[in-house]
C-alpha cells in the first residue's frame, strides 16, 4: 500500500456509520509519549531527532516482523515528503499541521484502514492516535492503550511517579491523553446558540476547536470537543467526561433542528436546496464555500429534505475537495484558481450523476 | 453588504470568538481566506497563552531581581533556562519537571487543578527513569567536550554512556 492508494479511499473515521453518526462524525484518542533517554523536541539537536526517528523506525519494523503491527501499515518519512503529500496527510487528520510544517527528521506510521496513526517527532517524540467513526470513545481508548503497551515493550517512556507521563508541554503531562469527538452542529450555529454552548463547555474545562485542531476555525459547522485537563484523573474518567457531554450536545442540536423545521421550514428547505443547487452547478468554488454548503446539505439529508444522496458521500466530498486531495486525485499540481475550477468540476460530477438538472457542458 | 476590509461584496459571514465573546465579521472571499488561513501565531496559540499564565503566577511574590535570577537557572541535564521555557512554553527534557518543580507546581495546578497522576502506569519503569535522564546529560556533555577539544574527557564520558546502555541491554535480556 502507498500514500497514493489512500487518496482514492476515505478512511475509517469518514465512514459515516457508528452510533449517532448523523451528528457525531468521529471519536479520537491521542496519547503523548516521550523516550526517557532523549531531550524533548525543543532541545533535541538534528542528530537527536534523526536518532529518535531511526530507533522508533526500527521498533516499528520489529513489531511488524513479529506480526503485532499490521504488515501493510505505511511508514512515511514526513520530512522527505513533498509539500502536497504532507498537506494531504493533514487534511486526512493522520498528522497535525505542526507535524507537517516543523523541521528535522520526523515520520508517521499509518494504519491502512486509517484507524490509527503514530506521529514520530511531533511536539512529543510519539503521538499515538486512534480514530473511529461515530461515537465510540471506549473502543478508541481500548485500541490506543493496546498500541501504547505494544510500543512500550520496545522503549522506555519518560515517566515520573508523581506527574505521570512527562510531555514537552505541561498542558499534556500526566496521562498525556486527549479525548475528542468531532461534531456537526449546523442548527445550533443557525439558531445562534453555539456560543452559549461553547461558554458552558469552557466552564467545565472542555476545549472547542475547529476541524483541524489547534488554532483552526470551525469551518462548515464542524467542532472538536476535547478535555483540557490531563493530570489527576484516569484516562477512563477523562474519556467519560467528554462522552457524558456528547448526548447533551446531540440533544441540543436535535432540538434546534426541530425548532427550525417547525418555525421556518421554508427558509431551512430553501437554504438546503440552494446549497445543493450551487454545489451541483458552480463552475469555480473555494474550499471554504464548499465546506459551508456541504454542511447545509449534510443537515438537509439528515432531516429528509434531500432524498437521493448518502451521508458517506457527503463526508467523502468534504475531504476530497480539500486542496491537497484535489491535486492528488487529479494527479497534477494546481494553483488556487485552477483548484477552484477542478473542485467545482469534481462536485458536479459526483453530485449530478444520472439525475436531471445537470447543466454541465464539460 | 461590503467586505469590512476592502470594497468587494462580502460573501463570508464569520462568527469569531474574541475573549469568549462572539463577534461578527463580513468579508469577501479573498479577505476571508487570508483571515481563515492560520497565521504563525495562531498555529502556536497555546504557547503565548501558557507563557502568559506562567508570567501571572510568577508575578505573585517575585521581585524583578528574583525573577531575573530564576530566569537564569538552567537545567543541568538539557541546559534549558527558565527564561527559554517561559518564552517557548515547551520544556527541554524529562528532568525539567524535577529541576523546576517548585516553579512548575502553580502552573500545573492552574492547568489541571491537580498535581498527582492517577492514570496508567508504564510496566517498564513504573518508578521513573533516572538512569535514562543521566544519558541525556552525558550525551550533551560529551558533545560539549568534543567541541571544546577535551578529547580525554569526551572518551571518559563515552565509556560511562556505554556502561549505562550495556546495563539496559542486560536488563532487557538481550
Amino acid at each position: 500500500m502507498t500514500l497514493d492508494d489512500l487518496a482514492s479511499t476515505s478512511g475509517e473515521w469518514l465512514r459515516g456509520s457508528g452510533p449517532e453518526s448523523d451528528i457525531v462524525i468521529s471519536s479520537r484518542i491521542r496519547l503523548a509519549r516521550n523516550l526517557a533517554d532523549f531531550p524533548f523536541i525543543s532541545r533535541a539537536t538534528d542528530a537527536d531527532r534523526a536518532e529518535i526517528e531511526r530507533i522508533l523506525h526500527g521498533r516499528v519494523e520489529s513489531l511488524r516482523t513479529a506480526g503485532k503491527a499490521p504488515a501493510e501499515s505505511l511508514y512515511l518519512k514526513v520530512s522527505e515528503l513533498p509539500e502536497v503529500d504532507r498537506q494531504f496527510l493533514v487534511e486526512r487528520q493522520l498528522i497535525s499541521r505542526e507535524h507537517a510544517q516543523s523541521e528535522g527528521a520526523r515520520a508517521v506510521v499509518v494504519d491502512p484502514s486509517e484507524r490509527f496513526s503514530v506521529m514520530i517527532n511531533e511536539e512529543d517524540h510519539l503521538r499515538i492516535q486512534v480514530m473511529h467513526s461515530g461515537l465510540a470513545l471506549n473502543e478508541a481508548w481500548e485500541q490506543a492503550t493496546k498500541l501504547d503497551d505494544m510500543i512500550e515493550e520496545q522503549v522506555t517512556y519518560a515517566y515520573n511517579e508523581r506527574l505521570g507521563y512527562l510531555t514537552a508541554c505541561p498542558t499534556n503531562t500526566g496521562t498525556g491523553v486527549r479525548v475528542s469527538v468531532m461534531l456537526h452542529l449546523p442548527a445550533l450555529a443557525i439558531t445562534r446558540q453555539i456560543e452559549k454552548v461553547f461558554k458552558s463547555l469552557h466552564k467545565i474545562n472542555l476545549a472547542v476547536r475547529g476541524l483541524y485542531g489547534e488554532g483552526s476555525q470551525a469551518t462548515g459547522d464542524f467542532y472538536q470537543i476535547s478535555n483540557q485537563v490531563t493530570l489527576g484523573q484516569t484516562e477512563e474518567e477523562l474519556a467519560k467526561k467528554v462522552a457524558d457531554v456528547v448526548p447533551v450536545l446531540i440533544d441540543y442540536e436535535r432540538q434546534a433542528r426541530s425548532f427550525l423545521i417547525e418555525n421556518s421550514q421554508e427558509t431551512l428547505h430553501d437554504r438546503v436546496s440552494r446549497a445543493f443547487g450551487i454545489l451541483r452547478t458552480a463552475q469555480t468554488i473555494s474550499s471554504e464555500e464548499t465546506m459551508h454548503l456541504l454542511s447545509s446539505v449534510r443537515m438537509g439529508i439528515n432531516l429528509g429534505l434531500i432524498g437521493d444522496l448518502a451521508i458517506p458521500t457527503v463526508n467523502k466530498l468534504l475531504i476530497h475537495t480539500q486542496p491537497a486531495h484535489l491535486q492528488k486525485l487529479s494527479g497534477v499540481e494546481l494553483d488556487q484558481a485552477d483548484r477552484n475550477i477542478e473542485r467545482a468540476t469534481y462536485l458536479r460530477r459526483h453530485l449530478n450523476g444520472e439525475s436531471k438538472g445537470n447543466v454541465s457542458h464539460n | 453588504m461590503k467586505c469590512q476590509k476592502c470594497d468587494r461584496p462580502a460573501t463570508f459571514h464569520i462568527t469569531d470568538l474574541v475573549d469568549g465573546e462572539p463577534s461578527e465579521l463580513h468579508l469577501c472571499e479573498e479577505c476571508a481566506q487570508s483571515f481563515l488561513a492560520p497565521s504563525q501565531e495562531e498555529a502556536q496559540d497555546v504557547m503565548p497563552a501558557m507563557a502568559g499564565l506562567l508570567a501571572q503566577h510568577l508575578a505573585v511574590g517575585e521581585t524583578a531581581d528574583e525573577l531575573a535570577r530564576l530566569d537564569q537557572r538552567a537545567c543541568p541535564v538539557c541546559g534549558i533556562t527558565f527564561l527559554q521555557f517561559r518564552k517557548q512554553g515547551r520544556l527541554g527534557c524529562p528532568h525539567d519537571y524535577v529541576f523546576f518543580e517548585k516553579e512548575l507546581e502553580p502552573l500545573l495546578m492552574s492547568i489541571h487543578d491537580q498535581t498527582q497522576h492517577v492514570g496508567k502506569v508504564p510496566k517498564r519503569c513504573p518508578h521513573g527513569a533516572d538512569q535514562q535522564t543521566q544519558l541525556i546529560r552525558l550525551r550533551r556533555e560529551m558533545k560539549e567536550a568534543v567541541s571544546s577539544e577535551e578529547y580525554e574527557r569526551a572518551s571518559e564520558i563515552r565509556d560511562k554512556i556505554r556502561e549505562i546502555e550495556a546495563g539496559f541491554r542486560e536488563a532487557k535480556g538481550e
